[in-house]
Order: structure tokens, then C-alpha cells, then sequence
């Protein structure tokens, strides 16, 4: 994918001294099979899904228990020795990016279901649980974990904690913030911290919201109860086809000024459409500028009205075909060709990136017309996939990396789209996260203070800079010493009435 | 001092009795006329070290402990204004709009805030503030989940952003959940944005009578084997006479007939079904002491009734319950007047137990007075003191008002 990165010279990734200090102490928390310091194993977590950075571990740590990974904390707190947590590595922002002279924490190996309590509508469930298994243990009792990254088959709950991840349906159904209700973390200074529980809601500050979505800067999360959600009664997939993605665009704010809610609202243009029949036959209209897939769940009787509904407003807006799906393999049909397509992408481009931005979704016909345009004037090809129903794109720029230079002019593209996003007011990351991908560009979304504010906070749990440090926010280090971006000096600050501190 | 802070921007006076928090009277009281001024008075009051709270509509000032000190009470009432996005189910408003009247902007274009508010008058900030969440929050959460983004003044008087005006951002850290619910102690809101949805086309409220607790338990087990898909779903515990579940179902009128019919025959006996909320849905008396308890949703039935029980049999006093049950929340609505003593030991009591949590939302005078405890035990405080520090290291944001002291 992407760039492809140089290795580092083998004698440049030798685990650092201090650090190998350290070794015989991991091995005795977490056992022998629970530390890797063989280079060729630390560097198979080099990169998480983000693969154009990279960077070889020090040590890598596995620990199978909250004691553990509270001893494992504390050594690296007791030492200064940075530690980046992972959960199945498919983040896409770079988040889990290992540090060359700190510790990896592994969670993949805490991978038990602990309980489903259908009584209270939840699950308890350890941080290294894929997604989807949640949803599988549940099922018998008629329920399902609701967020559903498009990575639900092996992603981790305690990555999805980290990042508050989302997927298609979380439009009805919200992010993963607003189905954890409790989590036992251990800080970055290495306390194991209980935060709310079985009871939805805690009192005092909302530390469990504000630790959802923080990519592991405020500590790890060890045991995660998430809220289980009542399968729908019916569940009916649309599939509308459009000669223009105006038109298409056209029908998705009809569908929501509607009053209508649905579950998914995803676009793709014809590009993308080629891209995934190409891969998987996923027999989508032929002639198709833009493809809609809406999905609507409910009370049956509800669902059905909507079905009406949705399948006028589409014709309204121009489809020239709207296709309906209840059963689940015809469902899943449908899905399939939306699902793959970002791989698919790889059938028609050497290679491409993946951006992820968002803007209010009345300027998403606005904000495709300019990514033409940006395509147009580069020769950089440009498929789209999105959310339409929130405003979320997941433009792929195409690129061959054979070709010198191209992979520099797709990063352009791919930058200008989301200076497109900030300029339309919405936002550099719709789910995939900051991380270190992203982490330089925090500054044209957020004013100094505002950052100053975020880091802050961030010290109140991390005062020695240790869990994850250079993701998130940006960093000399990370992004060199900051050019001018400031719109102003603050006039508190002109005014010598404030201090920035 | 005085001098410092007067400026144009905001019409400054003495505090009265009428403007006290908890019976704290402050020594002045201030109105920004905007942000901008609201920033230059927290600076000035950073430059003289003064004690800050603030206010809305007023409707909270008897919630929380009372301020250790209190220099300048800031009246947020000038910062009014709605920038309503209706096209992308969004709006952006300041803290001192009445939420009556963003619910009226909102109802023409179709749309609404899906919060029911707990007190009567109040505004975007001070139900920021206090974060109380009334019965429907099944489907879109409770208002911490619909806050997209906001702005705050901090303590030294910088304005602070986080979150946006999209639904969907990940960007940096939601420091919105940290103010909600805050009471304040971390900054002074000055605009909340939030998510909206569309206004339902129907409402139907199923509603039967639970002569007893087994019953209300049977009624609630065969209500969430059902996929009928509430927005509320509350078991009301009256201080006298049998209690009543009440059932909140929104959507077309079509698909509401079904739903309806599920719906009484889950709450099973005699139902009652209107096609209206009550006129007091959600508002909890405005006089008097109240409880929060948090629970896991399937203790709070035997928990509502049990703690109704001890107040009359060990004090002979009386409560009322209202619990949303798949929320896990009840709130205690003591008379007003009701001895110190059962109030203590209703919260001492539904603080035992693991999972557990409970707070003395609002306590009389005279409860204060005898040292109950409001808050109890709160997991994470160290981590909420270590919030405190950073953010306020001066401690003179509403000082006291909150759990731990902070």
C-alpha cells in the first residue's frame, strides 16, 4: 500500500541497552513466551494497518492479565521508558506505531469473553476480544454489539475503546463511546482504575467518555463492559443506482429531511463501483455514476413504511433503479461489494491511500465537485466510498508506486482533500483517529489554546510522557518546530491579561 | 478589585440573597455581554485570584455543595444565540439560551434536542453543567451523548474549543464529556454544539399499573424480549399507592400500531395508552431533596421500592422513585422538609452493594447542615483531582461544589 518505507539497517533496531535492562524483568511478569526480542518478531509489528510508517519495537510485551499489564506500566513508569499500546494492529492512523526505544504492550493475548448478561443488557469482555465475537457471543440471547467497524471480524474491543471507532451503522446506532459503560484501566503510571460498570453512567467527571477515543494516551484498558443492543426486528437493504453523484447526493438529504433514520447510508462512485466488481462480482447496476446502499432496521411495521419511502425519494431524486434486500444472503450480497471496496481499490491502482475526513453532509455534493476538480487538475485518480449519511469520505487516491514521484503528488491530493474537509468546517478524522499520521495537521483544526488545553489534560494522567507519546497531538519532534499557522496572537494574550501556560 | 473588574462589556453589581448557590451569596455579580467578555472577566478574576461560579437560568444554583468561596457569580444569560444547521441535524448554541426556547427554534424546522430536561427554565449551559438526563435517552443517549462539540473559558480566562460541528469527528480529545456534568469546575461553558434528530411523527405512551415488585420485574423481562424499540422506559414508585410503568414509543402512526400492541401485552394486566407526554414528563420537583442512584438496570426495581420502604418504616417518611430502568438511573424526590437522617440512611443504603452509586443531587439546608456526605465514594477521584489540578490550579472555579471537595 502506499509508500513503501525503507528498513532501518539491522544494527540501528538493536534493542536499546537500557531497555534490554528491563528484559528479564518483562519475561518474569509476563513469562517467556510473553516477551519477543528477536528482531525478526519485533518486526512483525513494525506498522499497524497504516503501513507507510514504521518503526521496530524495542521489546515486545504480552501480557494475559490487568496485574500484568499493571506490572509491565509500572517497570516502564519506575524507568521512563515509553510504551505504545496495541490491540490487533489495524488502525489505520498509525496509532499504534511501536517505539524504537520503549516497550510494545500486546493486548492480543487478553482475549476472553467474561461474561454476557443479558439481564442488564451488557457484556463483559477482556480488551484483546475481537469485535465481532462480542456480537456472536450475544446472539443466542437476541442482542449484538452495535458499532461496527468495517474490521469487526478482527479488531479489538480495546483498540475500538482506544480510538471510539465507529462503522457503517453507528449513523442510528452512535460510536463506541456510547456503548461502553465500564472499563478497568491501568494509568500510565501504572494505578488499575475502575470507571463506571454494569450501571450505564458513573458519577463524578465523565473520565470513562473522555477515555474513549484517547489512542491510548491516558492509559490501557484492561476489562471492558459494552452495552448489548436488542437485534432488530427486521433489517431490509437498499441498493440505488444513479446516473449522477449529484443525484445520489440529492437523494441522501431528501431521505434525512424525511425524518427518516436509517441504520447505514453509504455512497460510491463509479470508480469505486468498478473497483469492487471488478474484485467480487458484487453485481451492482451497470451504468451506475453513483451507487447508494441504505439500510434501514426496526419494528417491522416501521421498517416496511420506510422502505416505501426511501424507495420514492430515491426515484424523486433520479435513480434509475432501486433494488430491496431482506434476506440475509441477499443482504449480505450488497454489503459485500461496499465492504470490499477499499481492497478492491488494489485490483484497478498499484497502490493508494486511504484519507478519512468529514464535512457537514449538505456540502458533501460541494465537496465531491472539488475533489473531481483536485483529481482533474493532478491526474491523480480518486475513487470515493463514504458515509453519506454523516458526512464521512474515504476518498481513495489512487497511485503507481513505480512511477517516480507519484506517491508524493497522491500525498498532495490526499493533504488537499482534507484541507477541503477543514475549509467546508468538519473535520480531519471521522474514525480512523489522529495517531501520528495525522498529528502534525491537529493545528489547522484547532487553535493553540484549544491544543494547549488538550495536552493538559493529557498530563493529568501522563505527567512523565510515557504512554504513547507522539501520537495525538502534534510535537517538535514529530512535526519540527511549528511554522507560523496562528491566525493572531490571542488578545487576552496581546493584551498581557492572560498567560499561556 | 471592583475596578478591575468593570469594564463595558458586562454590567457588574452586588450579589443579593436571590443570587445565592446553596445559600452562598456572592460578592458580585457579573454579565458578559459575549464570549469575548466573558474571556476578559475570567482573566481579570485569574489576575485577582477570584472564586468563579456560574449561572444559567438559576434552576441548578441548589444542586452540588455549597462553594467554599464565592467572589463573582457569572450570569451567563447574554450568551443567547442559535445557529441552527437544519439541513445537517445540527445546531450550535450559547450557554445561556433557554433550552424552552431552542426546543421552540428546533419544533419549526421539524427537529429536536432528544433530551428531556430534569428541571423547568433552564439553559443549554446549566443542563450542560449539572448533566441530569430525564427518561428518553434509550435510542439517542443521554446528553453527553449528543454534544458534538464545545467552548469553554478556563480558568485564566483562554478560550478553549474541542469537537466540532460535524456528527462524526475523532479529532483530539472530547473534553465536552468532562464538562458535562462538571458542575462547572473545569471551566465556564460559553457554547455547546449538538446533534439533532428529526421530530417523531407520532408518540404513543403504554402505561400499566405494577401492583408489585415481582410484577414490575415480569413486565420489564417480557418488555426486553420484545423488539418494540422504546425511547423510554420508566418505573414510577409514587410515596403512596401501587407503582406504574410507563412506556415511551415514537414513530409513524402505521408502525406505531403494532408496536403498541406488543407493548401492552409485555406490561401485560389493564393499559392505558395516550398519544401525548404527560405535562410534566421528566421534571423533577423542584423543592426538597433528590437523589441519584446509579445501578445496574436489573437491581433498580427491588432497589426503588426497598429504599421507599426504609424511609417510611425507619422514618416515616416518604419518596417517590422514578427510575429509568434500562438506564440503570433513579432519582429519590424526597418532600421538602424531610429529616436528615432519612435522607442519610436512604443513601447510605443505596450506596451498599458493588455497582452501585449514589448522590445527593440537591440537599435542604438543614441536610447540609448535618454533614451528610452528597457525593459518597467516586471511583477515578484521584484521576479527578489530577483533572482539577491541571485545568484549574488555582481551585477557584466553583470550589467545593463537587465530588471530593474538588
Amino acid at each position: 500500500m502506499a509508500t513503501t518505507a525503507r528498513r532501518t539497517p539491522d544494527d540501528l533496531v538493536r534493542t536499546p541497552a537500557a531497555l534490554a535492562a528491563l528484559v528479564p524483568r518483562l519475561r518474569r511478569i509476563c513469562g517467556e513466551d510473553g516477551v519477543l526480542t528477536d528482531l525478526s518478531q519485533r518486526r512483525t509489528y513494525e506498522s499497524d494497518g497504516l503501513t507507510r510508517h514504521r518503526s521496530t519495537p524495542g521489546v515486545v510485551a504480552m501480557p494475559t492479565t490487568t496485574a500484568q499489564v499493571r506490572d509491565v506500566i509500572s517497570l516502564c513508569a519506575e524507568h521512563g521508558v515509553p510504551y505504545v499500546p496495541r490491540g490487533a494492529g489495524t488502525g489505520l492512523s498509525a496509532g499504534a506505531l511501536p517505539h524504537a526505544e520503549g516497550v510494545l504492550l500486546v493486548t492480543s493475548r487478553m482475549r476472553r469473553i467474561l461474561e454476557i448478561d443479558p439481564e442488564n443488557e451488557c457484556a463483559v469482555v477482556e480488551p484483546g476480544v475481537a469485535n465481532l465475537d462480542i456480537t456472536r457471543a450475544a446472539e443466542p440471547y437476541g442482542y449484538h454489539y452495535a458499532p461496527d467497524p468495517s474490521s469487526q471480524q478482527v479488531c479489538s474491543v480495546g483498540g475500538n475503546v482506544a480510538e471510539n471507532s465507529g462503522g457503517a451503522h453507528c449513523l442510528k446506532y452512535g460510536f463506541t463511546a456510547g456503548h461502553v459503560r465500564g472499563l478497568e484501566i491501568v494509568t500510565p503510571s501504572g494505578e488499575v482504575v475502575e470507571l463506571g460498570g454494569k450501571a450505564p453512567g458513573a458519577h463524578g467527571y465523565d473520565l470513562l467518555g473522555a477515555f474513549v477515543g484517547s489512542e491510548g494516551t491516558l492509559g490501557v484498558a484492561t476489562r471492558v463492559t459494552v452495552s448489548l443492543t436488542r437485534s432488530p426486528q427486521r433489517t431490509v437493504t437498499l441498493l440505488s443506482a444513479f446516473t449522477s453523484l449529484d443525484a445520489g447526493g440529492e437523494a441522501v438529504g431528501a431521505i434525512i429531511a424525511a425524518g427518516v433514520l436509517p441504520s447505514a447510508v453509504e455512497m460510491m462512485d463509479a470508480l469505486a463501483v468498478e473497483a469492487a466488481e471488478a474484485a467480487v462480482a458484487c453485481d451492482y447496476p451497470a451504468g451506475a455514476e453513483a451507487v447508494l446502499v441504505v439500510e434501514l432496521d426496526g419494528p417491522a411495521a416501521e421498517v416496511d413504511a420506510q422502505v416505501r419511502r426511501v424507495t420514492e425519494l430515491c426515484a424523486a431524486s433520479g435513480s434509475f433503479g432501486t433494488r430491496t434486500a431482506s434476506g440475509a444472503e441477499e443482504r449480505a450480497l450488497i454489503w459485500k461489494g461496499r465492504k470490499s471496496a477499499f481492497a478492491a481499490v488494489g485490483r484497478i491502482s498499484p497502490a493508494y491511500i486511504v484519507q478519512d475526513g468529514v464535512v457537514p453532509r449538505t456540502a458533501l455534493a460541494e465537496m465531491l465537485g472539488r475533489i473531481a476538480s483536485l483529481s482533474a487538475e493532478s491526474g491523480i485518480r480518486v475513487a470515493n466510498v463514504f458515509h453519506a449519511g454523516d458526512g464521512n469520505l474515504h476518498p481513495l487516491v489512487l497511485f503507481d508506486d513505480a512511477e517516480p514521484g507519484a506517491a508524493e503528488r497522491a500525498e498532495e491530493v490526499s493533504g488537499a482533500i482534507l484541507d477541503l474537509c477543514i475549509e467546508h468546517g468538519g473535520s480531519i478524522t471521522g474514525e480512523h483517529g489522529v495517531g501520528v499520521d495525522k498529528a502534525c495537521k491537529m493545528p489547522r483544526m484547532y487553535d493553540d489554546t484549544s491544543l494547549e488545553t488538550f495536552d493538559l489534560f493529557r498530563r493529568a494522567f501522563d505527567p512523565e510522557g510515557i504512554a504513547n507519546p507522539d501520537k495525538l497531538l502534534p510535537t517538535p519532534r514529530l512535526c519540527g518546530e511549528r511554522p507560523e499557522v496562528r491566525t493572531g496572537v490571542h488578545p487576552l494574550v496581546a493584551s498581557g491579561d492572560a498567560e499561556q501556560f | 478589585m471592583r475596578r478591575d473588574l468593570d469594564a463595558k462589556e458586562h454590567t457588574l453589581r452586588e450579589g443579593t440573597p436571590d443570587d445565592a448557590v446553596c445559600g452562598v451569596v456572592p460578592a458580585h455579580v457579573a454579565c458578559p455581554a459575549g464570549t469575548g467578555a466573558l474571556a476578559s472577566l475570567m482573566t481579570a478574576a485569574h489576575r485577582n485570584g477570584l472564586s468563579v461560579t456560574a449561572r444559567g437560568g438559576g434552576t441548578g444554583l441548589a444542586w452540588g455543595a455549597p462553594p467554599r468561596s464565592l467572589d463573582l457569580l457569572v450570569d451567563t444569560s447574554a450568551l443567547s444565540w442559535i445557529d441552527h444547521d437544519a439541513g445537517d441535524l445540527v445546531v450550535e448554541a450559547g450557554a445561556g439560551t433557554p433550552l424552552a426556547e431552542l426546543g421552540r427554534v428546533l419544533a419549526a424546522a421539524g427537529q429536536r434536542l432528544s433530551y428531556d430536561p430534569v428541571r423547568l427554565g433552564g439553559t443549554v449551559g446549566g443542563a450542560l453543567a449539572t448533566g441530569a438526563s430525564g427518561p428518553r435517552r434509550l435510542l439517542a443517549g443521554a446528553l453527553r451523548d449528543l454534544v458534538i462539540g464545545m467552548s469553554v473559558v478556563r480558568a485564566d480566562g483562554a478560550v478553549a474549543r474541542s469537537g466540532g460541528r460535524v456528527v462524526k469527528n475523532v479529532a483530539g480529545y472530547d473534553l465536552a464529556k468532562l464538562h458535562t456534568g462538571g458542575y462547572g469546575t473545569l471551566g465556564v461553558i460559553t457554547a455547546a454544539a449538538f446533534r439533532l434528530h428529526p421530530l417523531p411523527a407520532a408518540v404513543r405512551v403504554v402505561s400499566a399499573e405494577m401492583p408489585s415488585d415481582s410484577r414490575a420485574k415480569r413486565a420489564l423481562a417480557a418488555l426486553r424480549g420484545t423488539a418494540v424499540v422504546p425511547s423510554a422506559v420508566e418505573l414510577d414508585r409514587p410515596a403512596e399507592g401501587p407503582g406504574r410503568l410507563v412506556v415511551v414509543l415514537e414513530g409513524t402512526p402505521e408502525g406505531l400500531v403494532s408496536r403498541v400492541g406488543e407493548t401492552s401485552r409485555a406490561l401485560g394486566g389493564e393499559t392505558e395508552v395516550a398519544e401525548e407526554l404527560p405535562g410534566d414528563w421528566g421534571v423533577l420537583p423542584a423543592e426538597g431533596c433528590l437523589i441519584r442512584v446509579l445501578a445496574p438496570p436489573a437491581e433498580l426495581p427491588d432497589l426503588a421500592s426497598g429504599l421507599g420502604r426504609l424511609a417510611r418504616d425507619g422514618f416515616g417518611a416518604s419518596v417517590r422513585g422514578t427510575a429509568s430502568v434500562p438506564a440503570g438511573c433513579l432519582y429519590l424526590a424526597f418532600p421538602p422538609g424531610t429529616s436528615a437522617g432519612a435522607v442519610a440512611a436512604v443513601l447510605e443504603r443505596a450506596r451498599a452493594g458493588t455497582g452501585r452509586s449514589a448522590v445527593l443531587l440537591r440537599a435542604e439546608p438543614h441536610v447540609l447542615a448535618a454533614g451528610v456526605d452528597l457525593w459518597g465514594e467516586v471511583p477515578g477521584l484521584s484521576l479527578m483531582r489530577a483533572v482539577k489540578d491541571s485545568l484549574d490550579p488555582g481551585h477557584r472555579l466553583s470550589p467545593g461544589r463537587f465530588a471530593g471537595g474538588i
